[in-house]
């Protein structure tokens, strides 16, 4: 069976926030980056499963975007997947467009079933991997922390407020990944040396129009810093009287 | 061309969430502004509460009814409100940016060949068009942007739009029967988590991080919520160190918070950390380092020991309330 993972290349999550100057997108000067976390228990996941099915299964990563992607494509084949594909478009893609591009390459290569992060740390959009299943007509569960395949068979549990959802669909499926389904592997020294082996098959994205047209991008307000009413149990007092009074929360 | 704005609800059990007031009050307002007629839809079994969407301005209400719909199916609801939507011309639909919200929402912008905006935080109308904000990286930066797309798609975070009374001075409610629903992907268990409340629908967050020093002394932080009635949070250090469940993690790599208090104990206030909670209404920090950056975000804080200040602000919360 073929294995996709969708993976997305994203500024490292300590990174301190810069507009640039078209006020569009961040200022990418001086910042890192890394996979994108969720996509790593996505590739968890896709390698989970094909030493669970075996047989002659391959893993492909698919990401969209810029040469630089090329990294995070690399840190998945350290890891244990066996093929990277470069979707390539430099341009800034919406959730349809990158959505368009990974379905388009997941058909021609045939994969039946699809892991990707429940979203990126950047856009936060957290609908690609959904968009990515309905275009394809393939089952979808999102934002799952519990996986079991059964032949065709899939039992998934995902997180919902106050609790879980437990969902059964069969393949082919996409399923995109919250933090607590795994813990993901650290490349070894081996893998990483593999890795430079690993073909990476780089191909223009299908063009696509994004949807979504961005107008600003800005930072919010900056909050005031309040008081510090004392250095022990004895400011307890006032600070109960505040939040009754001034704040009116309790 | 098309007329419609529609309302997506949500029922969990029987029972339509609060967030979907907040989803028909909006869409009434934008109804209003970009006049269009405005229609509340539902899926689900038996609905208790149906009635009570005629308070926030909306007068029409469809009902697909179906004895499997008590519980979420994603390829038969997205079927039944997509179908509708084409049916009536909608070509605005607001959901609310819940598990359901958004999982449904990017499904039938596909069906629909329409954009998607999600976890709006403000919808304003300028010039006829809707410009949605959003937070993105987190929270760390806010993006205004609008639909080119014919059908448009919003979803929204729950708990800052307002659920405001308007009478609609009427309210019909049509009951539409679903038979052989698509049923390939269905929800077949709900597992309530033991007893707690969520924090991504908490109106008090007590949190607590590597300042509690062990999984131990979150009891400290469970007797504080409890007599709070408030949900307990935790930093993604603490989370990683396997101390709490991930489902209590705010943040970038968790949940994005804001309730009406939260309460940070020995949280120092990573930037990953501030990102999810800095837009809470009050913020309190109780930590020993003065210097943290958590009190750059407070409003109230104790530079002190938790393990002095926590048992007699229990102590005294319970005195108030009791």
């Amino acid at each position: 069976m073929k294995i996709a993972v969708c993976v997305s290349h994203v500024p490292d999550t300590a990174t301190r926030i810069k507009i640039g100057a078209d006020r569009k997108a961040i200022d990418p000067a001086g910042v890192t980056y890394i996979i994108n976390p969720y996509d790593e228990f996505a590739v968890e996941e896709a390698l989970k499963t094909k030493e669970k099915i075996g047989g002659d299964s391959l893993v492909y990563v698919i990401t969209v975007g810029g040469e630089a992607n090329k990294d995070t494509i690399r840190k998945a084949l350290a890891m244990g997947v066996d093929e990277g594909i470069l979707l390539k478009d430099d341009n800034q893609r919406d959730s349809f467009g990158i959505a368009k591009a990974l379905a388009d390459e997941i058909k021609s290569l045939g994969c039946e079933i699809v892991f990707c992060g429940k979203q990126s740390v950047d856009y936060d959009n957290s609908i690609t991997g959904q968009i990515v299943a309905e275009m394809l007509n393939y089952n979808c569960v999102p934002v799952v922390v519990d996986f079991k395949i059964d032949g065709n068979k899939i039992t998934a549990e995902r997180e919902i407020e106050g609790g879980k959802e437990v969902v059964e669909t069969e393949l082919p499926a996409v399923i995109t990944t919250q933090k607590g389904l795994n813990e993901p592997r650290y490349a070894s020294l081996k893998g990483i040396m593999a890795a430079k082996k690993k073909t990476i098959t780089e191909k223009p994205a299908i063009p696509s129009t994004n949807f979504a047209e961005v107008l600003d991008m800005n930072l919010p307000a900056t909050k005031q810093p309040g008081r510090i009413l004392g250095s022990d149990s004895s400011a307890v007092a006032e600070l109960v009287k505040l939040l009754r009074e001034e704040a009116k929360v309790i | 061309m098309a007329n419609k704005i529609l309302a997506v609800l949500e029922q969990r059990e029987g029972t339509i969430k609060k967030v979907s007031f907040e989803v028909a009050s909006t869409a009434a307002k934008l109804s209003k502004e970009l006049n269009l007629d405005v229609e509340a839809v539902v899926a689900g079994a038996e609905v208790s509460n149906i009635n009570e969407v005629s308070k926030y301005g909306i007068s029409k209400l469809v009902h697909f009814k179906n004895s499997e719909f008590n519980n979420y199916s994603s390829s038969a609801y997205a079927d039944v409100f997509s179908g509708y939507a084409s049916e009536v011309g909608a070509t605005y639909i607001i959901v609310g940016n819940t598990a359901f919200g958004n999982d449904l929402a990017p499904r039938l912008s596909v069906k629909l060949n329409s954009g998607c905006v999600v976890d709006c935080i403000n919808l304003t109308v300028e010039s006829g068009e809707v410009i949605a904000t959003r937070p993105i990286y987190a929270g760390k930066s806010n993006l205004k942007t609008k639909l080119n797309s014919d059908v448009k798609i919003f979803t929204i975070r729950p708990n800052i739009f307002k659920a405001e009374l308007s009478d609609a001075g009427s309210f019909s409610v049509d009951v539409k029967e679903v038979s052989n629903p698509n049923l390939k992907s269905k929800v077949v268990a709900y597992k309530k988590s033991e007893g707690k409340l969520d924090v991504a629908e908490a109106d008090i967050i007590v949190s607590g991080g590597r300042g509690m020093k062990g999984p131990e002394n979150f009891n400290l932080l469970e007797s504080l919520a409890d007599v709070l009635g408030a949900a307990v949070g935790a930093s993604r250090a603490v989370v990683d160190a396997g101390w709490r469940p991930h489902r209590e993690q705010v943040g970038q790599t968790g949940k994005t918070v804001s309730p009406t208090l939260y309460v940070a104990c020995g949280i120092s206030g990573a930037i990953q950390h501030l990102a999810g909670m800095s837009t809470s209404k009050y913020i309190v920090a109780i930590n020993k380092d003065k210097d943290a950056p958590i009190f750059s975000v407070a409003d109230y804080g104790i530079a002190g020991d938790l393990f002095d200040v926590l048992p007699v602000l229990t102590e005294e919360i319970k005195k108030i309330k009791s």
